[in-house]
């Protein structure tokens, strides 16, 4: 499976996870968010990008749990919470938005 | 040229070096890689037997797998030396044969 | 029904957990494999114990770099367990000292304990998964 990026050809998995994150750039999470027919606003990429450098950071996607707490402690109370999260990710913060950012599925995200 | 013994296994895990080095003739020589390579450093309870083992042979650790590990070459016991991966290539060619120690 | 975000607190027992890693980080596949099941387990909100001994303490040595050798370098992810809740890291003395090291060579804060202390340590668990 693949995806078309700015004219190149991306390989993902079965899931539509990128298979190198390298090969990461924004229009990725842009097209992605399209394909699954939403797009993406200021609130969202706060979220990719801090995955992108949490991910940097530790070399792998935190659990949902993990990410909810540490984007609290980044970002505010008001936006370190569930609720927040999976209005912005209705797929699940974790799992939805780590694809966008181009990571693999957090560690025990079943 | 003798033989060129590998060991990859870490000496406090498995007695590889030690058999390795009981096998080896005077003059072959010991290239540690891998795991292996945790048997070069200083500070070491085996430092000291891989030190006497310089005697009779020339003793070789892997640079890459030095650095994997969170080494550097000053941690390597003196005497002994660095190659990367051309000179195990080297090696290879240089001496008659090679026993790799699993 | 409940929404998603009201499924957050996974209900059931909380359990001691210890982990014991004594194998070095590449030459086989324990250390992250450990790794993955500790992260895994700390997701369900288990009480966790890491222990480092034998070859083990390697795992957590500062500044591997695996670039030459093709290997993904996951020794940065022991610094993400603290935001897991997994805080209880014991490294035994004694390996750590037969191998030249010491606390200041590792990448994250951690309590050394003698063997006779970690013995006592592994009796108090309730599962012991070693690697």
């Amino acid at each position: 499976m693949a995806i078309e990026v700015n004219g190149k050809t991306l390989e993902v998995d079965e899931e539509g996870y990128l298979a190198d994150l390298n090969q990461w750039e924004p229009e990725v999470a842009t097209i992605m968010a399209k394909e699954d027919g939403s797009e993406l606003t200021d609130a969202h990429w706060e979220v990719i990008n801090f995955l992108r450098e949490y991910y940097e950071e530790y070399q792998i996607a935190p659990a949902v749990r993990v990410l909810t707490k540490a984007i609290g402690k980044k970002l505010g109370k008001d936006k370190g919470n569930s609720k927040y999260l999976y209005e912005l990710f209705p797929y699940g913060p974790a799992k939805q938005a780590c694809k966008y950012a181009g990571l693999p599925k957090p560690t025990g995200c079943v | 040229m003798p033989m060129l013994h590998t060991v990859n296994k870490s000496p406090f895990e498995r007695r590889t070096l030690d058999t390795a080095l009981r096998h080896a003739v005077k003059g072959a020589a010991i290239l540690l890689i891998e795991d292996g390579v945790y048997a070069a450093f200083d500070g070491t309870v085996v430092a000291d037997k891989v030190r006497a083992a310089l005697a009779d042979h020339k003793i070789y650790v892997l640079g890459p797998d030095v650095t994997a590990r969170g080494m550097s070459e000053h941690h390597v016991i003196d005497g002994l030396e660095v190659v990367d991966y051309g000179g195990f290539v080297d090696l290879v060619t240089e001496y008659d044969k090679v026993q790799s120690w699993l | 029904m409940a929404e998603p975000w009201e499924d957050d607190e996974l209900e059931g027992p909380v359990r001691k957990f210890m982990y014991v890693n004594r194998r070095a980080p590449y030459g086989t596949i324990y250390a992250l494999e450990s790794l993955e099941v500790v992260l895994i387990a700390a997701a369900f909100e288990q009480d966790v114990t890491l222990v480092f001994m034998d070859d083990g303490v390697y795992q957590i040595k500062k500044e591997q770099n695996t670039e030459a050798i093709g290997v993904k370098n996951f020794s940065p992810t022991y610094r993400a367990l603290e935001g897991y809740d997994v805080e209880k890291l014991y490294v035994e003395k004694e390996s750590l000292e037969s191998r030249g090291l010491t606390t200041d060579d590792l990448v994250v804060p951690v309590q050394v304990v003698n063997r006779d202390q970690l013995a006592e340590l592994m009796e108090e668990q309730e599962v012991i998964l070693s690697f």
